[in-house]
């Protein structure tokens, strides 16, 4: 049991490993904040839609099963936005067209297809909660690295000194920034094989 | 003739070996390279020479980075020093100290060591710098321009003065200005290198005198700087005739960086076409986006992004233009 949750977050780290879910892990981890709060929408929907596929496993026929997947997804959400609309506007001005954008992340409908569809409920859970975990892990690790850099601050506070949060290391907030990030991660993940 | 004295060495081709090799051109470029950095140091102070100093330190300690992970020995073959001085040429001299520093860093250790060193690098290392800092510190490249310190009874540094340094800048935030730039001694101040900009690119003068024994000795083909400036003349040519740019192409190809990058970036071997023809399409390449940039562009200067640009399809060029092998 165990298993599926590990699988998730290390061998199949979906950002680091499958290469997949790349587009808001690169746009939104500008800083702690908002990975976070991206981080914690992908792990909710990923694991109710995963619960709710794998229940409606045995009624969904074969050809229309990526409609149903989908309807299941943007279900979720939508009761992701209009919460963190209501709870935390600030991350959601922020995050802005990410939250909607979840409905086509390929990690969830990626999890439904290749997993949830062909397992039972308690092993869906669990799976959803590891990839959750995975993605959330990866987009921190670059949040981290690029607010560091990029502002000399972690989560709103100065912590590099005054005098870099002055002149940070702009590239690193910049788009760029996050794809010498993104490339640094996997590399360091590819090392500890 | 007494056969034990007579040296017949057997051996596999080749036989015929050129003497020229990596570090020797490499310090041939350093060597050539001094000559702008003479003139820096004359027009702007001693600050160029610490800004230079700065990121050949910056160049070097990556390397030394680099090579002892990868447990190689290639700090001395002078490449990374070029990389260092060529970052330090492309910043303005009022610029802070590490701000070379941290460019050549970044050239070493993202721009080149990962894609394996030198000679398999995708992009020009001292361009990819530059872009870093240009990215990161936009104020500090941007601000900093210092007007010569030996005026010499030019008219460009009256006009630098008033707000932007450059002469690029000046046509590009205060066209009505611009036409002064195409008085001869306007050009004559821009041809010898009296005028403000980035550390080493100043001078015509002086580059094209570092330039032509690297030119002779084949270090650096002639077909690129002949064919980039050539482009940039005549297309600016054109356009200053149908009125679009208020500067002269004479003005054109002596302001900013042109020179410098014409001769000294983008002629770098390993980012550009192997082939003749391919030199000639990448050069012409570099020459419209140049100016695509310096006219309708956001930045009063369009040379190094537009070396980078033309880096980038270099292996598609060389693969379009591959010769004819022998014998089919």
């Amino acid at each position: 049991m165990k298993k599926y949750i590990w699988d998730g977050i290390f061998k199949n780290n979906p950002v680091l490993v499958l290469m997949i879910g790349l587009c808001p892990t690169v746009a939104v981890s500008t800083t702690v904040q908002n990975a976070l709060g991206m981080g914690v929408a992908v792990l909710f929907v990923l694991t109710m839609s995963n619960l709710t596929i794998s229940l409606l496993r045995p009624m969904v026929p074969e050809s229309i099963r990526i409609p149903i997947f989908i309807i299941v997804i943007s279900t979720f959400v939508t009761i992701t936005d209009y919460v963190m609309h209501a709870y935390a506007p600030a991350i959601h001005k922020n995050l802005g067209i990410f939250v909607p954008l979840i409905v086509v992340n390929c990690i969830i409908l990626g999890r439904a297809e290749a997993f949830a569809s062909k397992h039972t409920p308690l092993p869906a859970i669990l799976d959803g909660i590891g990839s959750g975990i995975g993605f959330t892990l990866a987009i921190l690790g670059m949040a981290i690295i690029r607010e560091l850099l990029g502002s000399g601050k972690l989560a709103g506070h100065i912590v590099l000194g005054t005098k870099f949060a002055a002149t940070p290391i702009l590239f690193f907030s910049l788009p760029p920034g996050a794809f010498l990030a993104i490339a640094v991660l996997i590399a360091l993940t590819r090392l500890r094989k | 003739m007494n056969p034990s004295t007579v040296k017949l060495k057997v051996s596999v081709a080749p036989h015929i070996r050129s003497v020229d090799n990596i570090s020797r051109i490499m310090y041939s470029v350093i060597a050539a390279l001094m000559l702008p950095l003479v003139g820096a140091i004359y027009f702007y102070g001693w600050c160029a020479l610490w800004l230079t100093l700065s990121g050949i330190v910056g160049a070097v300690l990556a390397e030394l980075i680099v090579n002892l992970i990868q447990r190689k020995f290639t700090i001395t073959d002078g490449s990374a020093i070029i990389t260092g001085m060529l970052v330090a040429f492309n910043v303005p001299p009022g610029a802070p100290w590490w701000l070379p520093f941290a460019g050549s860093i970044f050239a070493i250790l993202v721009a080149k060591a990962p894609f394996g060193g030198l000679g398999y690098n995708i992009l020009n290392p001292a361009l990819a710098g530059r872009a870093f800092l240009m990215a990161s510190w936009p104020n500090f490249m941007t601000k900093g321009w210092l007007a010569p310190i030996r005026p010499a009874g030019s008219t460009v540094s009256g006009v630098a003065t008033i707000t932007t340094a450059t002469p690029l800048g000046v046509a590009k935030l205060q066209p009505k200005l611009a036409s002064m730039l195409n008085t001869p001694a306007a050009l004559k101040a821009m041809f010898i290198g009296n005028v403000g900009g980035v550390v080493g690119e100043t001078s015509a003068l002086l580059i094209l005198v570092a330039a032509l024994p690297l030119m002779f000795k084949k270090y650096i083909d002639w077909r690129i700087p002949v064919f980039y400036i050539g482009t940039v003349f005549a297309l600016t040519g054109i356009l200053y005739e149908l009125g679009v740019t208020p500067l002269s192409p004479f003005a054109h190809v002596l302001a900013g960086g042109l020179f410098l990058g014409a001769f000294f970036m983008a002629t770098d071997m390993v980012t550009s076409p192997v082939t003749r023809k391919g030199k000639i399409i990448f050069a012409i390449g570099c020459g419209i986006i140049t100016v695509a940039i310096r006219i309708w562009g956001g930045y009063p200067e369009g040379v190094s992004y537009s070396i980078l640009l033309m880096n980038i399809v270099t292996p598609l060029i060389d693969r379009k233009v591959r010769p004819r092998r022998f014998g089919t």
